[in-house]
């Protein structure tokens, strides 16, 4: 079966360019040019899908996006892609595709019994029929109706194709090309502006090239083609072609997705599938054209039934050869399609026109023809098989039947109005073409051609060209007048008909969601009557369509029931995106590693060679743990590593933790305000540990902060919360304190920073710097820090301890930070130093009671961690005030203290509960919990840190650790956070 | 939504962080509790023109006052926080 429904010449197809494809398993055969629909259509293929609910067999409706039914499965494997409108899939060689929602096959398919129930299917279904029992739902309802009633399948295999982000600037954005579209683009470009012009389809003309129209003597497509050479060869207009604009945002944004590769069977090495653009215009106009809308009647979807000016263009543009002809219009528009057909010598049997009088030069040349007129009359029914065979016909009372295998309807048409309401605009109901056409725009928007219901073709081409031409003065750009083309005048009339009331069959208001109108019926008995309460119950306008050519209809039907205009019932607001746009589009190339930045310390390659395991920390990637051979599990090596920083030296990278250098003259009274404790009177070369609490009362962060000169201070801050505490303190300075000399900025890449601890952290140190610093605890005692040049590389020494050990942390400018860790450890190696990671460095911590992300938790007090006594009372901080409220200072709060389990063979889990022993668990009962839990070698038992009711109050008693999510249930003793030197004795050796 | 940086120019929103209104200042260090909770929990939340303060976090850093039409996301202005020359 090849092309048997193809005319022998004329369209815009290129037969020298044949394409074989693959429909169902069957090989066809179509031409550059084609779209899958056209080329099944060519080869006699009418049947293409089942419906959603009743499983009825279904064809080719329209030629563009707003397509109900020809919903297929395109490619196969990973590319496989469900539910795609074979309207819009332009043909390619090799082009694969299959026929979705029916089983075992299209021509026969067993759940078309679905329509016996059909009574079980009407609106509002879901929510009656299966209410009971509850349980049922998810179990056996759900996975029943998503079997029966389902689209396609999306592969479940990782898409191999990349997507693109990209944005564009320009002065003009126009939507659409057709004539509306490049006469404004012509006039806009003309005058020197920037132009986008972006068009759905892959050839620029729209209507052009679907009717018979002269302009200035030449055809649509000529005129179309001229256009597209000259805006090509204008140096500030881009075309962007196969692009459909999607939503618009606030600012003059635009989204727009461009298919680069859909048209070939696999992207180009290097290229995208697809492109989501951002286009920030200063104006832009829509020129979208209108959408023809069906007439409700019985059978109306039987496949070989097609919108008018659909079948006008598979004809006139794909040179596709329908059967025996029948048209059913209430338009003047739709005796074209008659006209059009006789032109290309296809029988046309006959035109039922509703409406009483329609102009004789219309009759005319179709009587002339030899084809049968009957107004007012309807078709109120349709009959066949797997596709048309017959319509019935109501005339003066009397039914006839016609024989005929394709149906064409015109009922009206639509404005395609969607964009012009995404910033919520409200559409405005237009009498004269029965139909809601734009209301107040979107700020530099405007709407030319068949958008704004200007249906001739004379007032596309002059109100594109105003429309342009008034974008670009607008922006200073001067255009010059130039002379309407000559057309044609036409016959734009309608008498909008929404419903064959005579009919007996099922009447379809919405092909996709098969939904009738009985449907609309019971919505309004059973009180869904608003237009957006009639979309939920009964799924009208949902879906892949969006209700392109369903909606106006159903909302007609409902204002006839509620006794209303449909000015009145109004419609169902559009929301982006105009058409459906794949989320991996969207997510473009921010996917897996590239979801978000990932930043490697200095030291990370030679922590990989060195065995390490690696954890997210933020953004960054951390050392866990080192595993050394023969080491079975990670509880191995993390107590390795702690034991050796107890017993002799280890060295951790903290570059991650954020540093932010703070100078200038009120340097010191600036952290006074943003600290709890006091830093103006921090000597020069020293540190101290500092707490920030939120205006409202809470900790927001800690860290150390030295003082590098009287005017310079480097602050560190949690690895997590560095960008948060950077922009508070911005926020501190440029709003709060303007007046203050000081500025900040963030370091923390710039500077590679080690921690070196444990007994031997001095040893290591004096083995590594000789003689250029004295180390000695006298020379350089506990929270001392210096800035100093070491083999001509700049140096910042601290010493501050987070395990408790005699401690450092060494900086340098990150370029030298991975030498400085090889150097660190080969200074190390004869005093047994071991690298260690985030695990150890957390046992440490908690060893020694100090706490970190998991009592930082943004519900912390600073009197909850322990710490309630550094708040100054001499100074006026963040926070101050709302900290002393009561809620925040009751001595019931769970305050922090450490926990060991009574049986030391037992683990502990942070998020355990506490709970008295002896009393149920529950809410109520619960008296804090555990924030933090490690392994303690010291101890030689798992030991936590947690907050518990008056927690210092109640050291020695025991408490159970209640963790049913992981099933923990332990009986701990509240104990001192401090498990290790409590007196701190080893800080200060 | 794109917002007039008087640093960097027009940028879009997604370069910035907010915090909401910045109609009042924060209450000098002897201001009683109650006037420091209005200004830490209390907004108006106008339909209308409302002050607001970003932070233009991945550009230059500046906190800007944008006056923006809550119900338009329209932006009449956009000036530093810290106030001096525009």
């Amino acid at each position: 079966m090849t092309n048997s429904q193809r005319l022998s010449s004329g369209g815009l197809i290129d037969r020298g360019k044949p394409l074989s494809f693959r429909f169902d398993g069957k090989t066809y055969r179509g031409f550059a040019g084609d779209t899958l629909a056209s080329a099944l259509l060519a080869n006699g293929v009418k049947l293409v899908g089942r419906s959603f609910k009743y499983h009825r067999p279904r064809g080719i409706f329209t030629t563009g996006a707003e397509e109900p039914n020809a919903l297929i499965t395109l490619r196969s494997g990973a590319r496989r892609e469900p539910n795609t409108k074979a309207t819009t899939v332009e043909l390619y060689g090799g082009l694969e595709a299959t026929s979705q929602n029916c089983w075992p096959s299209l021509d026969f398919d067993l759940q078309a019994v679905n329509q016996l129930f059909a009574p079980l299917f009407v609106g509002g279904f879901y929510y009656k029929t299966f209410m009971w029992p509850a349980a049922f739902w998810e179990k056996v309802y759900e996975p029943l109706i998503r079997r029966a009633a389902g689209l396609g399948a999306a592969s479940g295999l990782p898409d191999p194709d990349r997507y693109e982000h990209a944005t564009a600037y320009c002065d003009v954005l126009i939507i659409g090309a057709g004539p509306a579209g490049l006469s404004a683009a012509l006039a806009a470009g003309r005058a020197g502006a920037r132009v986008i012009l972006c068009e759905e389809d892959f050839r620029l003309g729209g209507r052009l090239l679907a009717d018979h129209y002269q302009i200035d003597g030449e055809t649509g497509t000529q005129w179309a083609e001229q256009a597209e050479a000259e805006l090509t060869a204008l140096p500030e207009v881009r075309i962007f072609r196969r692009t459909s604009v999607f939503g618009v945002y606030d600012g003059g944004v635009y989204g727009a997705l461009e298919r680069v590769a859909d048209h070939l069977p696999q992207p180009p090495v290097h290229q995208p599938r697809q492109r989501v653009w951002q286009i920030v215009a200063r104006r832009a106009i829509t020129a979208m054209g209108a959408l023809e809308r069906p007439i409700v009647f019985g059978g109306n979807d039987r496949p070989g039934v097609m919108l008018a000016s659909a079948l006008r263009a598979y004809v006139n543009r794909f040179a596709v050869a329908p059967g025996r002809v029948a048209l059913f219009t209430t338009t003047d528009d739709g005796w074209k399609t008659a006209e059009d057909l006789i032109r290309a010598e296809i029988p046309i049997e006959i035109v039922i026109d509703p409406r009483a009088n329609v102009a004789e030069w219309l009759m005319k040349p179709i009587a002339r023809a030899g084809t049968r007129i009957l107004l007012d009359a309807v078709v109120t029914d349709t009959k066949g098989g797997r596709s048309l065979q017959a319509i019935e016909v109501l005339k003066s009372g009397s039914k006839l039947t016609f024989d005929v295998d394709t149906l064409a309807v015109s009922g009206g048409f639509n404005p395609q109005i969607g964009l012009s309401t995404h910033l919520g605009g409200r559409p405005r109901w237009s009498d004269e073409i029965g139909a809601f056409v734009p209301g107040e725009l979107p700020s530099g928007m405007a709407v030319a051609g068949a958008a704004a219901g200007q249906y001739k073709l004379a007032e596309c081409l002059a109100k594109g060209a105003a429309c342009g031409a008034v974008a670009a003065t607008d922006l200073g750009f001067s255009a010059s007048a130039q002379p309407a083309p000559r057309v044609a005048d036409e016959a734009i009339e309608v008498k909008p008909l929404w419903h064959v009331a005579q009919s007996r069959h099922k009447a379809f208001v919405d092909l996709q969601n098969d939904v009738t109108s009985k449907d609309v019926e019971i919505a309004h008995r059973e009180g869904f009557r608003a237009v957006e309460h009639l979309k939920r119950y009964t799924t009208l306008g949902m879906a892949t369509d969006q209700g392109k050519t369903s909606n106006i209809n159903g909302h007609a039907l409902m204002a006839d029931l509620v006794g209303r205009a449909v000015a009145e019932v109004g419609t169902t607001r559009t929301r982006p995106p105009h058409v459906p746009i794949a989320i991996g589009a969207l997510a473009g190339p921010h996917v897996g590693a590239h979801f978000k930045p990932t930043r490697y310390p200095a030291g990370h390659e030679w922590a990989l060679a060195n065995g390490a395991s690696m954890v997210d920390a933020g953004q960054w990637h951390r050392p866990r743990w080192f595993t050394k051979p023969g080491e079975k599990d990670w509880l191995e090596s993390v107590t390795r590593e702690a034991k050796t920083v107890r017993a002799a030296v280890g060295v951790c990278d903290v570059s991650t933790l954020g540093k932010i250098d703070i100078q200038g003259r009120d340097a010191g009274i600036f952290l006074d305000r943003v600290y709890v404790n006091m830093f103006s009177s921090l000597a020069v070369g020293k540190a101290r540990y500092g707490l920030m609490l939120r205006e409202d009362g809470f900790v927001l962060d800690d860290g150390t902060t030295a003082r590098l000169a009287s005017d310079h201070y480097v602050m560190s801050t949690t690895t997590g919360n560095a960008a948060k505490v950077m922009q508070h303190l911005e926020f501190c300075h440029q709003v709060h304190w303007p007046e203050l000399d000081v500025a900040m900025v963030s370091v923390t890449e710039q500077w590679t920073q080690y921690a070196v601890a444990g007994p031997k952290a001095r040893v290591l140190l004096q083995n590594l710097l000789g003689d250029a610093l004295d180390l000695s605890n006298e020379a350089f005692p506990y929270m001392a820090c210096v800035e100093f040049t070491w083999a001509n590389v700049p140096m910042r020494l601290f010493r501050l301890s987070f395990s408790g050990e005699l401690a450092y942390e060494i900086a340098v400018p990150a370029d030298y930070g991975e030498a400085l860790l090889r150097e660190l450890m080969r200074a190390g190696a004869s005093l047994g130093v071991a690298p260690y990671g985030t695990e150890a460095l957390g046992v440490l911590r908690i060893e020694k009671g100090h706490v970190s992300v998991g009592e930082l938790n943004g519900q912390t007090t600073a009197a909850d961690l322990g710490l309630g006594r550094m708040l100054s009372t001499k100074k006026d901080f963040i926070g101050r005030v709302l900290a002393r409220r009561p809620a925040l200072t009751d001595p019931e709060r769970p305050t922090l203290a450490g926990f060991k389990p009574v049986d030391s063979a037992q683990r502990l889990r942070s998020g355990a509960h506490f709970v008295p022993l002896g009393i149920t668990p529950s809410v109520e009962n619960g008296e804090g919990y555990m924030t933090s839990v490690a392994f303690s070698p010291h101890v030689g038992s798992w030991i936590g840190l947690g907050l518990i009711k008056r927690g210092p109050a109640r050291i020695g008693e025991r408490v159970r650790a209640y963790d049913p999510v992981r099933g923990g249930d332990v009986e701990v003793e509240i104990c001192s956070p401090v498990f290790v030197d409590p007196e701190g004795a080893r800080l200060h050796v | 939504m794109r917002i007039p940086c008087p640093f960097c120019g027009l940028r879009d929103s997604s370069e910035f962080v907010t915090i909401g209104e910045a109609s009042m200042s924060r209450p000098p260090a002897d201001a009683p509790e109650a006037q420091i909770f209005d200004y830490v929990y209390l907004r108006d939340n106008p339909a209308g023109v409302n002050q607001e303060l970003w932070y233009h976090a991945q550009g230059c850093r500046s906190w800007l006052k944008v006056a923006r039409d809550t119900r338009t996301h329209e932006i009449e202005s956009a000036v530093l926080a810290r106030g001096g020359a525009q």
